[in-house]
This record gives C-alpha cells, sequence and structure tokens, in this order.
C-alpha cells in the first residue's frame, strides 16, 4: 500500500465530483440553448432552477479542494491536482451562470416569433461550446495535453462565428428597426456562448498546467 | 543564479570504511541563502552537511574524496585548521545541547576558548548573540541562572547564540527543531529567515514542509546520491525528477 492511499483516493475523489458538476453544466449549456432555439420558457425555467444545484455542488466541492489543501499539504502534482480542481470548478460554475443568462434571454424573447436571419448559428456555437466542455474535461481526466491544446482551437471557430453573428445581427437591426430588441437579446447570447467557450480554454490551460506544471495562454 | 558561491563541492565522495555513503556530490551553496537538504533516512544528507566543516574527521575508518571549497580554498587541504574552520562554518544539532553552566557562559564559552577576557566586551557579545538569536526578551533576567532550566525552544536558541557569539560565516543545522514544538520550530524557522541576512545557511530537515517554508534552495539526496537540486519553489511545484516527486509527495517507498 502506498503511504498516500488514502489522500491518493480523495484525489480520485475529487476528479469524480468535478466530472459530475461538469456533466451538469454541459447539460445546461445544451439545455439553455434548445429552450431558446424552440422559444421554450418552461425549459428556460428548468435552466434557471437548476442553477442552484450546481452553485451548491460547486461549493461543496471547492470545500473539499480547501480542506485538502488545508490537512494534506500537498505539494508538486499534488498541489497542481487541487488547484487545478478549484479552477476547472470556477470556469464550471461561470458556465452554468451564462446558460442560466441565455434562459432568461429566452423568458424575456418569448411571446413573439423570432424572425432575424442568423438564428442558425446560435445552436452551432452551443454545440461548439459543449464540445470544448466535453473535450476539456477529457483532457482533464487523460491528462492529455494534446487534446487540450486542439479544444483550445475550437474557440477560434467561436470567436469567427460571433464576429459573424455580431455583423449580421447589427445589419439587421439598421436595416429593419423592428428586430433591434430580439437582435440585442440573442446579440447577448452570441456573447454568453462566446464567453462559455472562453471559460473551456481556461480548462484546457488549466490542463495543461496539471500535467506539465507550465502556465500557457491559448486564446 | 548569479548569486555568489560559498561553499563549492566538487565531486565529492564519501566511504565508511567499503560503504561509499556519499557518491559525486557536485553542489553549490550559496551565500546568505538557505540551502535545504531532503532525503529519507540513511541518504547521506547529514553525512554530507557534516563534510562541510569536517565533522565526520572524528568518525574512525570515514575517507573523503574530491574537493570542498569555501570562499575558493579546499577545506580538506593537509595545511587548513579545522579548529578554525569549524568557528567559520559552524553547527547546530538536533537536540540542544547547552553546556550544563550558565546562559551567559554558554554563550561567552566560545569567544573565551578564542581569547577574549575583557568583561565588557562579553557582555557585548553575549547581549549581541542572544538579540541576534531572539532570545535575548526570554533569558535577560537570568543570565547567571543553569541554562538547563530553560525550554527546549530556547535551549535550541541558546546552542545558536552560542554559535553566533564566535562569529561563524556557515551555519549548519542538523534537524534543528526536529525535538521541538510546533511554536518553537516556527520561532527557529523565523530566526533563521532573520539570520541568513548575515550568514549562508544550511539544514537538514525531515520536514517537508520546513524545507518549504524556510529555504531557498532544495537539494534532494537518495542513496547517497544528489539527485535533484534548484530553488524550492521549483522543486516543490515542479521537480524535474520523479524520485523527488514520489519523495516529497511522500510516494516513496
Amino acid at each position: 500500500m502506498s503511504p498516500r492511499s488514502s489522500f491518493d483516493k480523495a484525489l480520485a475523489e475529487l476528479q469524480q465530483d468535478i466530472l459530475r458538476m461538469a456533466s451538469l453544466v454541459e447539460q445546461a449549456i445544451y439545455d439553455a440553448v434548445q429552450s431558446l432555439v424552440k422559444l421554450d420558457v418552461a425549459g428556460a425555467a428548468q435552466v434557471i432552477m437548476g442553477d442552484e444545484m450546481i452553485d451548491e455542488l460547486y461549493l461543496e466541492i471547492e470545500d473539499k479542494c480547501v480542506k485538502l489543501i488545508a490537512t494534506q499539504q500537498p505539494i508538486a502534482r499534488d498541489l497542481r491536482v487541487a488547484i487545478t480542481g478549484i479552477k476547472i470548478l470556477l470556469s464550471l460554475e461561470r458556465m452554468a451562470d451564462h446558460a442560466v443568462d441565455i434562459a432568461r434571454a429566452t423568458m424575456c424573447l418569448s411571446g413573439q416569433p423570432l424572425t432575424v436571419k442568423c438564428l442558425e448559428y446560435i445552436p452551432q456555437m452551443g454545440r461548439l461550446a459543449q464540445q470544448m466542455v466535453k473535450d476539456g474535461l477529457d483532457a482533464y481526466v487523460n491528462g492529455d495535453v494534446q487534446k487540450a491544446k486542439e479544444m483550445c482551437a475550437l474557440d477560434d471557430e467561436v470567436d469567427y462565428i460571433f464576429a459573424k453573428v455580431f455583423r449580421e445581427l447589427i445589419n439587421g437591426m439598421m436595416e429593419n428597426p423592428k428586430t433591434v430588441m430580439q437582435s440585442a437579446y440573442l446579440l447577448y447570447v452570441s456573447r454568453y456562448l462566446e464567453r462559455i467557450a472562453d471559460h473551456a480554454t481556461n480548462i484546457g490551460e488549466a490542463v495543461i498546467y496539471l500535467v506539465t506544471g507550465e502556465r500557457r495562454e491559448l486564446n | 543564479m548569479e548569486e555568489r558561491v560559498k561553499i563549492a563541492v566538487k565531486d565529492l565522495n564519501l566511504y565508511y570504511k567499503d560503504f561509499q555513503a556519499l557518491k559525486d556530490i557536485n553542489l553549490d551553496i550559496k551565500a546568505n541563502k538557505i540551502t535545504a537538504l531532503i532525503g529519507p533516512s540513511g541518504c547521506g544528507k547529514s553525512t554530507f552537511l557534516r563534510t562541510l566543516n569536517r565533522m565526520n574527521d572524528l568518525i574512525e575508518g570515514v575517507r573523503v574524496e574530491g574537493t570542498v571549497l569555501l570562499d575558493g580554498q579546499d577545506i580538506y587541504a593537509p595545511d587548513v585548521d579545522v579548529v578554525y574552520l569549524r568557528k567559520r562554518v559552524g553547527m547546530v544539532f538536533q537536540r540542544p545541547n547547552p553546556f550544563p553552566m550558565s546562559v551567559y557562559d554558554n554563550v561567552a564559552y566560545g569567544p573565551r576558548v578564542h581569547g577574549i577576557k575583557n568583561k565588557r566586551l562579553l557582555d557585548e557579545i553575549v547581549e549581541r548573540s542572544l538579540r541576534d538569536a531572539a532570545l535575548w526578551d526570554e533569558v535577560q533576567d537570568r543570565l547567571f541562572k543553569s541554562a538547563l532550566g530553560l525550554s527546549g525552544g530556547q535551549q535550541q536558541r541558546l546552542c545558536i547564540a552560542r554559535l553566533l557569539a564566535v562569529e561563524p560565516e556557515v551555519l549548519l543545522m542538523d534537524e534543528p527543531s526536529s525535538a521541538l514544538d510546533p511554536i518553537s520550530t516556527l520561532k527557529i524557522e523565523e530566526l533563521v529567515q532573520v539570520l541568513k541576512k548575515d550568514y549562508t545557511i544550511v539544514i537538514v530537515t525531515h520536514n517537508m514542509q520546513q524545507a518549504a517554508r524556510v529555504s531557498d534552495i532544495t537539494a534532494y539526496f537518495l542513496n547517497g546520491e544528489l539527485v535533484e537540486w534548484g530553488t524550492t519553489d521549483e522543486i516543490f511545484t515542479r521537480p524535474k525528477d520523479q524520485r523527488t516527486e514520489d519523495y516529497i509527495t511522500g510516494r516513496f517507498g
């Protein structure tokens, strides 16, 4: 038996906890985008309510990290596991908050059909952001630096679409002022999705730090 | 790292009769830095520490090869005055070992041996040494009482004061707080931080967190070899050698 097997068990549990939270966040992003596309108010409400559970989980897992640091005094890789855990948790929590922001936008948009052109880009951004979260967590579990880097490259794609959405929405607003309200909300939504992708990139950077001890800015 | 090298150890090998206790050690001890030596029991770290002021000479059957340069002078050269060497490179041991005499006489002992008789000068040295060892406030009212009545932590600081009284340049500390309670340990650690302004310090410790807290440079020994050394920040956040990582994270053996 390793002299630190109970500590190792605690570190493994931490990883499982983070994955549990990540799957909830991934689902929240998906649900938020779906409810927006369908203007599904009930679905949006679920996303908003579900965030409470994510917040609780966040505090609970972060607390475990803090206790590990306080009681086990981790150093070297162990320390990086604990620090990375806190970083990833924070990124996930922010993403979930943005999912809530999207759900709130859905609430505001409900009651009138969506008429603006670039609507198809929103689910596309949502899919990419979700993929980034998934890949980031895969990279985390497997300590896969290559995957983390590749995942961060997807962020460029998201940024590209965001710029396109921005241009088209502005043009649309100028052409038809009646769409201003709708377009403004969708501009917000695309911005939230772009931010979610940024947070996913932070997870990738955290994974690289975890594995190599090096800090790198990937976006 | 451009800091001045106080002690340069080159290709150092040490044998206890047939047993080789140190193997090809190369290490620069930087002036006014705290160097921590870590490693499991029997790894050679204390043996290495004792090569720096030739304390191993006192052990029968010890043979040393290689060079240890103190400010560029080989301390193993035949003409070296070992008593003078040990004045320059002093040592604090694991267990406090005050002499069975008064606090004052403990500190004045070294200067007296080195020929200082003037009472006023001795008073000055004793006070300054006790102040530098962060002990003066606690013992100024009982300077002429037995040192054996002090607490363990106070005794250890007294031993440090006794060392400082002979104005050394390098302080070697062999697990100086392993026999002390946590508060006394922290006091010693604080003291060591202050002392590095004026002295070069090498400390052997089994307490990993202590090495992390106090030292600037950490050297990891294993089976008589120096596995890795570098800045303490580096060693404790991303050591290069897997053996170092295994040891400091407690996954050794």
